[in-house]
């Protein structure tokens, strides 16, 4: 008997070792430890051995039973790990093959830059104001200082709803600084993009209809400096930093002193190029410190308030960010060019 | 404005070595005289210098070419060859030499002409970019040489090649030796002739003839032959032409650079003047800009007229200012016995390098001027100024003048004119009438120096489209008080040229003297809004350099400073020349704002978001668009959507009114893609606008959507619009079939409504009028009420406990008539479905074979959940009877 478990011994293990899948595996566990397997063959023969050779014998078939479990289960994880590894293999992708990319849809390149620009100024606590479009010649010149006669308000140059010229398209966004003035409790910081309209033909750099941001602070002890300082900042931010700036007397009705602001050419460095146009520097926005006229006539004194006002064209700025050389793509909407940005 | 740099050296002392083009520019910007360019006009011609021919030979090799012995200033004359038959020995001329440059841009270099040395070039007007009114008297005259004549038939010569001296060639004209040429002034000849044994002499203005020479004589008239004379084509005499090399009457010597007679020896600086500065359009507002933004002295010089011809001005005319509003001066003096001539070169230089063009003496010094002083003046003939009378008036119904650009213009009442007794003479401020044109010497001229209203020029000068150098300084409105001092500039230019003689008086009409402006100089209010320390010294000093007075605190504006009215224009003063970039850099401080974006804003933001999430392109519109657009979108006559705001001055038809609706913007931008790209998804969030009784206009935003392509169908438009909806909190929304809605497929268009609040509409574009858009591709729009979808948005979600029991699904078949729209059954099953249900989800609709005809079948799968308890099949059951019951009653469904 002993012989007989020795020789079951050697062929199981032989035979497990050879297992080559999981069916046979099991196949072999029922061969040789089922109820009908070999093992339970020889135990059967127990009847035959005397009492004292019983529990020797008994110890021997428990200790065959677990070599041969233990056989079994290490050969099944070795097929597990066998068989993980084949499907891994057969299941290999050519991961250089194309992704299935979801199409995201595109901001317009001129509101990525409008947007990034209504960032900066609410980071330094200013909201942002809408307002009419149709306008009348009142906000858009009257108040803004600037008279009748003035040849901005010639019908050649300004759109018109009404023959007596009081009603018409705004020509810029400043007239939202009335708006704001007469409106909101003092202080004000606000910005007021939006669409403004000029008796321009369209070409490569003028459209009847474009954009422009103004913006505004009234405040008890606004000074010059304080314009410096803050467009100096919103500068930075868009241009980056180290960005070198440059203020320059200008003209506008509705502020005195006004100036425009330049940033020094980024690519010659100040030099003169092409970029621009030789001067060295580019001109980015226009200025100045609210003319105590327009307060007044907007109920603000000019003695107990100051406050400064910009205003800058949208078109232009997006059109230098993405070095866009046509207007006319900006309003074609053409999706080739959506896509780009 | 162009200045030149050796001009305003005249008044303020800035030389070009110190204070190069680029020092100068940047110092005068940032002062506030803003500099677009700086030219150095030297650098387009070098080398190029003035000769005296000492010689003139005929080329060897050449039967038309000269070579000629120069004496340029060297040691020894250069040789030179040229094919210009206009010069003669004695003559100077321009030569450009070895190395040299043109203007043109062309290099000369030295070289062999037909195998014999050529050390360079002589040059004509054009060569030098100049002309005859740089150089009055380069006109050239040319005679008919016989000799160069070239038949145009061979075998049929006007002309015998064997012609001699003395014989006929029709008429009286006959041909000619040329025995002797002698110089008699400026492109003047002295010939003798040899008529085949008589002999003449005669005086001829052609350049082109030479000793030995065969002309044709007009022995009746004595003179030389031209080709004219001839009825010769130029092709018959290919070098008789009235062209060749530039034969200098200037105060030069040979040597001398041609540059600098050119007056090219100048820098020439192009000034972007602010409107509100139109003292700075003359070489003396920029000087005294200059003076102080460099801390050098203006040196100004009163013009000093001695007025020595007969007579008084105050008897021999009369001004009339009808009209005092639109002309508040004006100021006139008299010349007598005017001598039409070529101006002095120094002026025509000056006159040129400010980017005009010399003309004559009298034109000239009226241009002059006006660039030194900003005055625009006018000259007339002051014999057609009839009764010797001015009025400044304006047009009356029906009047007329023909301007000096030969235009006949019609002028209205408005139009502000300068008038003798009974008819216009000159638009005011604009342009003379060739009715008073001065054409040659005259007895009498007016000079006038006036000023006009700016605004009323501006009027006058745009309705009869002339805008000219006089009517762009006059509308920016001028000093009144400079016209006297410019009428005397000119009167003693006139006595400098020797153009005529100026008669003792002024004529100065003055109805509208205006007080001198005062200003308090309050230093602390100036600094105070300019964020700055500057001391009151510093300010005063500014304002005095400046040419204001100041007596104690108040400050006297000078008269042509019409721009200061305010403290806080001295504030801009003081800065302009403190130095802008000198302000320190500092925020105030002041009460802190909150700032931030609102509701409706993030709102705003938040649906391009997810439009973009969806794939959708942001695009921008205009605003305006064409009346034919409400054809193209299918509009019946009288719909209220017509009613548009009209622009009364559009640029073009197609952008004349304001749109009341999204769709034809988006239509327009879907309809140019689909002839490019084989798909797109677009959207924007824009205004239309709505007329409002008191003339403005409401304007409302919308989001409006827009897809064609492959994939894309109505219910991805739905699936956008629903998603959107979603995305915002919205409660679940209602689509309601639209079958009358004209720019829509009447099978495929829906309203989306949420409780009561209209959201909008969207579907498939009716093909008609796709079709209108050139478009064959189905297209998918929406048209979405931006404050309606801001109406629904949902507030801050509030969470719900995660469902901690399963969830039970049932699948509902029901067969119904097809007409019934399966979004009311959903809405009838969930109203109906009890506490359990909590989704309705449509699976599968069927019509065919296997259910009636006229009818469908309708699959929903239902989702129940109870909160507390695992659902049983009892409830489940109970779910679905009650939802069984509810499409019975209300649509006649039964269970499949």
């Amino acid at each position: 008997m002993r012989e007989l478990m020795q020789a079951l011994r050697e062929a199981s293990v032989r035979a497990i070792l050879e297992a080559e899948d999981a069916e046979r595996l099991e196949n072999l566990r029922v061969k040789y430890l089922g109820k009908k397997g070999e093992l339970t063959a020889i135990l059967r023969q127990m009847g035959k051995l005397s009492a004292e050779e019983r529990p020797a014998m008994g110890q021997l078939a428990n200790q065959l039973r677990a070599e041969i479990e233990s056989a079994i289960d290490k050969r099944k994880t070795e097929l597990t790990a066998i068989m993980m590894e084949k499907k891994l293999e057969a299941e290999t992708l050519d991961v250089t093959l194309p992704g299935i990319e979801p199409r995201l849809g595109h901001k317009h390149p001129m509101y990525n830059v409008l947007d990034q620009i209504k960032d900066i100024f609410i980071g330094m606590g200013f909201e942002i104001v809408d307002g009419p479009e149709v306008e009348l010649a009142d906000y858009n010149f009257t108040k803004l200082n600037i008279d009748e006669g003035h040849p901005s308000r010639e019908w050649t140059d300004t759109f018109y709803f009404t023959e007596d010229s009081q009603i018409l398209l705004r020509t810029q966004t400043s007239p939202m600084q009335i708006h704001a003035m007469e409106t909101r409790p003092l202080p004000i910081r606000i910005i007021a993009p939006g669409r403004v309209y000029r008796k321009d033909e369209v070409d490569a750099t003028h459209s009847p209809m474009f954009h422009q941001i103004e913006g505004m602070v009234i405040d008890k002890g606004v000074t010059m400096a304080d314009l410096k300082a803050t467009l100096n900042l919103v500068v930075e931010k868009i241009y980056g930093k180290g960005t070198v700036t440059r203020f320059r007397p200008h003209h506008f009705p509705f502020t005195e002193p006004s100036c425009e602001l330049d940033i020094q050419c980024h690519k010659c460095g100040g030099k003169g190029c092409p970029t621009c146009k030789g001067e060295g520097w580019i001109e980015v926005l226009g200025a100045g410190m609210v003319h105590p006229k327009v307060l007044s006539g907007c109920g603000i004194d000019p003695d107990v308030y100051s406050g400064w006002a910009f205003g800058m064209g949208l078109e232009r700025l997006a059109m230098g960010e993405y070095k866009i050389t046509d207007l006319r793509l900006i309003f074609e909407n053409d999706v080739r060019f959506l896509e780009q940005f | 404005m162009k200045l030149s740099r050796k001009w305003l050296n005249e008044f303020v002392n800035l030389p070009l070595e110190q204070f190069d083009d680029k020092r100068f520019a940047e110092a005068m910007t940032v002062s506030g005289s803003k500099v677009e360019v700086t030219e150095d006009l030297s650098g387009t011609i070098h080398n190029v210098k003035v000769g005296r021919i000492l010689s003139l030979e005929k080329h060897p090799n050449s039967d038309h070419m000269l070579v000629c012995q120069i004496d340029v200033g060297e040691d020894k004359p250069v040789q030179i060859c040229t094919g210009a038959w206009n010069v003669h020995v004695g003559d100077l001329v321009p030569v450009a030499l070895h190395k040299s440059l043109l203007p043109s841009g062309v290099k000369i270099e030295k070289g062999k002409l037909r195998g014999v040395e050529s050390y360079g070039m002589l040059c004509s007007l054009k060569e030098l970019a100049a002309d005859v009114h740089d150089f009055p008297y380069g006109e050239i005259k040319a005679a008919a040489i016989l000799q160069n004549y070239h038949p145009i038939d061979p075998l049929k010569p006007s002309i015998s090649p064997l012609i001699q001296a003395g014989d006929q060639i029709f008429g009286k004209v006959c041909a000619a030796k040329v025995t002797a040429v002698e110089n008699a002034g400026v492109n003047l000849w002295n010939c003798a002739l040899n008529l085949g044994g008589e002999t003449a002499e005669t005086v001829t203005p052609c350049q082109n003839v030479h000793e030995g020479d065969l002309v044709a004589f007009n022995t009746e008239k004595k003179t030389i032959c031209t080709l004219a004379d001839l009825h010769a084509e130029q092709k018959e005499f290919p070098n008789c032409i009235e062209d060749g090399i530039l034969i200098l009457h200037e105060d030069c010597r040979p040597g001398d650079d041609m540059a600098k007679l050119l007056g090219r020896d100048d820098h020439v600086v192009e000034f972007e003047i602010t409107p509100n500065r139109p003292d700075c359009l003359c070489v003396i507002g920029l000087a005294r800009e200059a003076a102080v933004t460099f801390g050098t002295e203006l040196e100004l010089h009163e013009p000093q007229v001695r007025a020595e011809a007969e007579g008084n001005i105050a008897d021999m005319a009369r001004i009339i200012i009808e009209d005092p509003e639109l002309c508040p001066r004006y100021t006139a003096r008299m010349v007598r016995n005017v001598k039409i001539g070529p101006s002095p070169a120094w002026m025509r230089e000056r006159i040129r390098n400010a980017g005009m063009r010399p003309i004559n003496n009298l034109v000239d010094i009226t241009n002059y001027v006006m660039l030194e002083y900003g005055q625009p003046m006018h000259a007339f003939d002051f014999s057609c100024v009839k009764g010797g009378q001015i009025h400044v008036r304006q047009a009356r119904e029906g009047e007329s003048i023909r301007t000096l650009d030969g235009t006949d213009r019609p002028l209205t009442p408005g139009m502000l004119c300068i008038c003798d007794s009974d008819r216009p003479v000159a638009v005011a401020g604009v342009m003379g009438g060739e009715n008073s044109e001065i054409v040659g010497d005259t007895a009498m001229v007016l000079f006038e120096s006036a000023c006009f209203n700016g605004p009323s020029v501006r009027r006058t000068a745009t309705a009869l489209g002339m805008r000219t150098d006089a009517s762009s300084r006059f509308e920016k409105g001028l000093d009144a008080e400079g016209t006297l001092r410019a009428v005397n500039r000119a009167c003693e230019l006139v006595e400098l040229l020797g153009a005529g003689e100026v008669v003792e008086g002024v004529i100065d009409e003055y109805p509208g003297r205006k007080p001198q402006t005062t200003v308090k100089l309050e230093p602390e209010k100036v600094n105070a809004l300019l964020g700055t320390d500057i001391d009151e010294d510093t300010m005063r000093r500014i304002l005095l350099d400046l040419g204001f007075t100041l007596e104690g605190d108040t400050i006297y504006v000078p008269s042509w400073r019409g721009d200061v009215e305010h403290y806080s224009d001295i504030a801009e003063e003081v800065a302009r020349f403190y130095g802008y970039n000198e302000i320190p850099t500092a925020f105030s401080g002041g009460v802190s704002t909150a700032g931030g974006y609102t509701e409706l804003q993030q709102t705003e933001r938040f649906l391009g978001e997810a439009c973009r999430a969806m794939g959708m392109d942001e695009i921008i519109t205009y605003s305006f668009i064409s009346p034919s657009c409400y054809d193209r979108i299918g509009l019946p006559a009288d719909d209220p959507r017509r009613d548009s705001l009209k622009i009364l001055n559009p640029l073009g038809e197609d952008t004349s009114i304001m749109r009341t609706t999204i769709l034809p913007s988006m239509l327009e931008i879907l309809s140019r893609n689909a002839s490019r790209n084989k798909s797109a998804s677009l959207y924007e969030i824009g205004r239309i606008y709505l007329k409002r009784p008191d003339g403005l206009a409401d304007e409302p935003k919308m989001l409006s959507l827009g897809a064609y392509g492959p994939g894309t169908d109505f219910f991805t438009l739905k699936g956008w619009v629903e998603a959107l909806l979603k995305a915002l909190g919205a409660g679940r929304p209602h689509f309601e079939a639209v079958k009358d809605n004209p720019s829509y497929h009447p099978g495929r268009c829906a309203r989306v409504s949420i409780g009561d609040t209209d959201i909008g509409v969207l579907g498939q574009i009716h093909p008609k009028v796709a079709a209108n858009y050139g478009v064959q591709d189905e297209l998918y729009c929406a048209e979405l009420r931006f404050d309606a979808l801001v109406r629904v948005k949902g507030g801050i979600p509030v969470y719900k406990p995660l469902p901690r029991f399963p969830a039970v699904t049932r699948d509902l078949a029901v067969v119904c008539d097809r007409q019934i729209p399966v979004g009311r059954m959903t809405e009838a099953i969930l109203a109906a479905g009890g506490k359990y249900l909590k989704g309705c989800t449509l699976f599968d609709v069927y019509t065919g074979d296997r259910v009636a005809p006229g009818k469908k079948s309708v699959a929903f799968s239902l989702t129940m959940l109870s909160e507390d308890q695992t659902l049983t099949d009892e409830h489940a059951e109970e779910t679905m009877t009650r939802v069984l019951k509810v499409l019975e009653e209300r649509f006649g469904a039964v269970r499949r």
